[in-house]
């Protein structure tokens, strides 16, 4: 700590120091706090492993599908169900760790920085879908097939509903960390209100509720078939309720509350 | 140039910031002065947009904050040491600054070299930092940018003497330089050496503002001589206001001069003759936070 030189050197202003930061460049600083932080990186290297586990288990597995549909669908839980977590994290430890100061002094406008946060969540689903399907694909070979001719085949219907599954949940993970501006409790309803209200959809006279609004119900489809006209619409509606009405809140608060 | 104009701030029905008013204009260094919780970071967090005043305007550079395209080239702004990331590495959280503000990311490893920061402490992860350690980052963060103006809250916090001395230079050079500072501290020695103009904040209203000689002037005068019952004398004779000393001699409400003119019409020795309670502006400070001070400065402005 030897700095004595109290001089500030090579004044680096460029003719761009006036532009508005644009959304690509933030979405791409959002890409990058999810992964440099530490909790971060070790959740990505542990959904990973987790991944690369459950194709391996499935390629050793005595039944079962060993197509690259067999073996992409199953793994790609791994992903789903943890990458929302980073999509909390990226939202609420702004909060927690009190970044938002930071943050919010270089771009006041907030909402671009929700948004710049779902785009870099969204591009992170895509490479995790991606990286499934490439891992998926370089296993088929070691699987054993009884003579089948379809064991390289991808339905495009398929391939949409589980890419559509993966980003919603994770913005939705962005939007609960939106809505609560706080890690533990963002982290803990994410997973259990879903449950909570399976069980209360459960009670009979709730029961034309759960058609629309239990995820467990609605999405499950999405992995079996090409869903239905009305199962989309129910599939939709989850996903509006699942999904505007925590970033909805989340923005709001984000938008309105004061910095501290 | 930074500018509070009759700023206010309520939160459940207090009133935290009251009517706040002040210019800082570049090439100055202002000196925000308030003990803890008299509304220094609610107004400085009304300046960088951050809070939304319930009343009044902040601007900077002519226009309010959140209207600037890019901030972070114009104004640097350091409102917590602590708020950065645990988890995240000092080098790191610079480079996502600079990043976001479309600054060279080669900008950082000039920063940490200025601010003192050497590769091992970029490397670490700002968990590992002493509260140092997070000032000095966070200086490097507001100067990422190559700012005109700073605003800065409390961010002489957690640095030691060297460090202190270091900071002084570094925000005079910038100010020298045509720069705008805005500081605040509950230190006053921390500002008394640094700050063109210093603004005192009590109760969350403005109770004093001037240049610091402005300021100084207003303050007592200790005076021992050595015969204390003829310096009484001396000093009714010239008609100045003086009260007992706990350890002797008197403390006057006049500049020095008028004291020694006052003994040396009256052939008395002065053996001592200086501000009152150490620095000046340490009890004028004190005066002003302690309460009474600040009703009396309130009562003479209405």
């Amino acid at each position: 700590m030897s700095a004595t030189t109290a001089t500030i050197e090579s004044r680096a202003v460029s003719l761009e120091a006036d532009s508005r930061p644009g959304l690509t460049r933030l979405s791409a600083v959002e890409l990058r706090k999810m992964v440099d932080t530490r909790a971060g990186f070790w959740l990505l290297v542990g959904i990973v492993l987790l991944t690369i586990v459950l194709v391996v288990a499935r390629v050793f597995s005595k039944n079962g599908d060993h197509s690259l549909t067999g073996l992409f669908v199953d793994p790609l839980q791994a992903p789903s169900t943890f990458l929302p977590v980073i999509g909390i994290l990226l939202v609420s430890s702004e909060w927690s760790q009190r970044t938002a100061l930071v943050t919010f002094s270089l771009v006041p406008r907030r909402l671009r920085v929700l948004s710049a946060k779902m785009f870099a969540g969204i591009a992170l689903s895509l490479l995790a879908f991606c990286l499934t399907v490439v891992m998926a694909a370089i296993a088929v070979p070691f699987a054993s097939h009884p003579a089948r001719s379809d064991i390289w085949a991808l339905p495009a219907w398929l391939v949409g509903q589980q890419l559509l599954l993966l980003v919603t949940s994770m913005v939705m993970g962005i939007a609960f960390g939106a809505a609560f501006l706080s890690s533990a409790p963002a982290i803990v309803l994410y997973f259990v209100l879903p449950i909570g209200f399976m069980a209360l959809f459960h009670v009979s006279w709730l029961e034309f509720i759960a058609r629309w609004f239990d995820a467990s119900r609605t999405l499950t489809p999405m992995a079996d078939h090409a869903l239905s006209g009305t199962e989309w619409a129910h599939a939709g509606a989850t996903l509006a309720i699942w999904l505007v009405v925590p970033l909805t809140i989340g923005a709001w608060r984000i938008a309105r509350g004061d910095v501290s | 140039m930074i500018e509070s104009k009759n700023l206010t701030k309520r939160f459940g029905g207090k009133t935290v910031v009251d009517d706040v008013s002040f210019l800082v204009e570049p090439g100055t260094v202002t000196g925000f002065l308030g003990a803890n919780g008299a509304g220094k970071t609610t107004t400085l967090r009304m300046l960088a947009g951050l809070a939304e005043p319930d009343g009044g305007e902040a601007l900077v550079l002519g226009g309010r904050y959140r209207e600037l395209p890019n901030p972070g080239r114009h104004i640097g702004v350091l409102l917590d040491a602590s708020a950065q990331h645990s988890g995240r590495r000092g080098r790191e959280a610079l480079a996502v600054s600079a990043m976001t503000m479309g600054v060279d990311a080669r900008r950082a490893d000039e920063l940490l070299e200025l601010v003192g920061l050497d590769r091992s402490a970029a490397g670490k992860r700002v968990r590992q930092y002493s509260l140092g350690m997070r000032q000095r980052l966070g200086l490097a963060n507001a100067l990422l940018g190559d700012p005109e103006a700073l605003i800065l809250d409390e961010p002489g916090n957690g640095l030691d003497p060297p460090g202190m001395r270091w900071m002084r230079e570094l925000l005079r050079d910038f100010a020298d330089r045509g720069g705008t500072v805005l500081l605040s501290s509950h230190l006053l020695h921390e500002v008394e050496q640094l700050a063109d103009r210093i603004v005192i904040i009590d109760l969350g209203r403005i109770v004093a503002e001037g240049t610091r000689d402005e300021l100084l002037a207003g303050s007592d005068t200790l005076v021992v001589a050595e015969d204390d019952e003829t310096l009484r004398a001396a000093l009714e004779a010239a008609c100045l206001q003086a009260r007992p000393a706990p350890d002797g001699g008197f403390v006057v409400q006049a500049e020095p001069g008028a004291i020694g003119r006052a003994a040396l019409a009256s052939r008395v020795v002065l053996t001592r003759l200086e501000p009152a309670g150490g620095s000046g502006l340490e009890q004028l400070f004190f005066d002003l936070t302690l309460g009474n001070g600040a009703e009396h400065i309130r009562k003479e402005a209405a």
